[in-house]
């Protein structure tokens, strides 16, 4: 399997009146054409090893790699030309909420082909019939419909979708989706996860997973990254959740109540200092 | 089984948009009782129509004795009544310390010695004194909670009304508050209304549960036909499928 992506002791610091704050702490993965899970609560820095990939990290920030690279080109020595070139073209990212992650003032068609104009020299014409053909893909019934539409006049879920539509339409080969499904319904989420796991296999994406909830990653994905306080504490392959050794994976798992089991109390996660170290 | 909770035939009304359509249920003293659905099908709006923050357009409440009409609630029934909402960045004033949070109800319902009623109030929902004069940015999500609960227990209500507690918090916060909630419950014998979108969360808590979609009671079970599965409806059955996650 050759990588897509090679990333070797990310660091992500924020430096701040009170000294710095390190999100992310030396984690270092290889992405292969393949679905990798990161996990992880609210500060563990799940979000910020997406985003540093993707070159969104805000200014301030102090982003260092032995490695970031990205099929032969090294991320952190891009220009910032370089990395706009790659954004949206050969690196896409799916984001939580459609609500916040669209355009208000334009409707969903347009944003689609502008993506797709930034990247590609296609007519207009050509770029309509192509975002026409991906919002079909996505399983929009009547997409000549939805093209003409702002975001405010469609459900989290159709959203959702024409969002990927968006990061998809460049035929990207690596995709970040950072919690692309947790602000939708749990009937919805299944659906959207559906059409991302087609598009996934059939175009042969690398796809970095990005989530609070293991055992939806777990279900989706082929391998899994556990992450606690800005450091990856354990990998595991998603078939062998249930093996799990790390204390705070097990704890993760165990602390969600389950339909048809009576645990009360709720066993909960007794943090140890010794996770962070 | 004594009801404490009893609601029929009510309508709510957005403009033209039916909100609630129909709905009667009935919650017994001491009951956890549990509403499900989608974003959309009203569970949050019933809520609020007991609470008279929704505008009830026909249909009785009956609370603890008490027929309710019309948007007005009298100040008994707040006493009785109190709510625990989703965000709680959003549902503490953010300028306000703990302290000042928890003397307001105190306050508008005229009730002294509140000093070791606060101090209680704290201590019951498991934080230290230290917390009584930090403001709402000073705390964890958990912690923001667990003064919103703290907010509702000070009253001494009977029946709590829970909007989806515990979905903003991350999952292990998620069993301390869930935990924190069945505690409280045994210790006072309250009756707990509460809105969820996770199956399992209203399971583990309430003993009965409504499926709602599109403004509609589909159908009233128990936790327990619900754990093995005796459901009758259609859409109940999506709903377990969909909650037991991804398959290819």
């Amino acid at each position: 399997m050759s990588a897509l992506l090679t990333v070797d002791n990310l660091k992500v610091q924020y430096p701040t009146r009170s000294g710095l704050i390190e999100a992310v702490r030396g984690v270092s993965f290889t992405l292969g054409r393949e679905r990798l899970g990161i996990v992880g609560e609210s500060g563990s820095g799940k979000s910020q090893t997406g985003r540093a990939i993707m070159g969104l990290t805000t200014p301030q920030a102090i982003v260092t790699a032995d490695r970031l690279d990205f099929q032969g080109m090294d991320l952190l020595k891009a220009s910032p030309r370089e990395r706009r070139a790659l954004r949206g073209k050969r690196i896409a990212m799916v984001l939580q909420d459609p609500k916040y992650s669209l355009n208000p003032v334009m409707t969903i068609g347009r944003q689609i082909v502008e993506t797709l104009r930034t990247h590609e020299s296609v007519s207009k014409a050509e770029a309509r019939r192509r975002a026409l053909a991906m919002l079909e893909a996505v399983q929009i019934r009547d997409p000549e419909r939805v093209f003409g539409l702002y975001p405010h006049e469609v459900s989290g879920g159709m959203g959702q979708r024409a969002m990927i539509a968006m990061m998809l339409i460049c035929d990207p080969e690596m995709l970040i989706a950072d919690e692309p499904t947790s602000a939708l319904d749990v009937t919805v989420q299944l659906e959207v996860l559906g059409i991302l796991d087609r598009l996934v296999a059939t175009r042969g994406m690398g796809l970095i997973f990005v989530s609070h909830d293991l055992r939806l990653v777990s279900s989706f994905c082929d391998r899994v990254l556990v992450m606690y306080a800005g450091k990856v504490v354990e990998e595991l392959r998603a078939s062998e959740l249930s093996q799990a050794r790390h204390p705070y994976t097990r704890g993760l798992l165990d602390c969600v109540p389950k339909i048809g089991e009576s645990r009360h109390p709720l066993p909960v996660l007794d943090r140890k200092p010794e996770w962070a170290a | 089984m004594t009801a404490v909770l009893d609601i029929s035939h009510l309508h709510v009304f957005f403009d033209v948009y039916h909100a609630l359509d129909d709905v009667t249920l009935s919650v017994g003293r001491s009951e956890s009782f549990g509403l499900v659905g989608e974003s959309g099908s009203g569970k949050s709006t019933l809520l609020r129509a007991v609470a008279g923050l929704a505008p009830v357009s026909s249909g009785d409440i009956t609370c603890d004795g008490e027929a309710i009409t019309g948007a007005h609630r009298s100040r008994a029934f707040f006493r009785k009544v109190q709510m625990v909402f989703q965000d709680p960045y959003g549902s503490l004033h953010p300028r306000q310390t703990v302290d000042r949070q928890l003397l307001e109800p105190l306050a508008v319902h005229g009730i002294g010695d509140a000093e070791p009623r606060i101090r209680r109030a704290l201590d019951e929902v498991g934080l230290g004194p230290s917390f009584r004069f930090r403001y709402p940015h000073q705390m964890s999500g958990g912690q923001r909670q667990r003064v919103a609960i703290a907010r509702a227990l000070i009253l001494e209500p009977k029946i709590l009304l829970l909007d989806e507690p515990t979905s903003a918090l991350d999952a292990s916060v998620q069993a301390e508050v869930l935990n924190l909630l069945e505690q409280v419950r045994r210790d006072h014998g309250l009756t707990f209304v509460m809105v969820s979108h996770d199956l399992g969360v209203v399971t583990h808590l309430c003993e009965r549960l409504a499926v709602m979609q599109h403004g509609r009671v589909v159908e009233t079970l128990t936790a327990a036909d619900l754990a093995s599965s005796r459901v009758r409806d259609d859409y109940t059955r999506h709903l377990m499928t969909a909650s037991r996650g991804f398959s290819r």
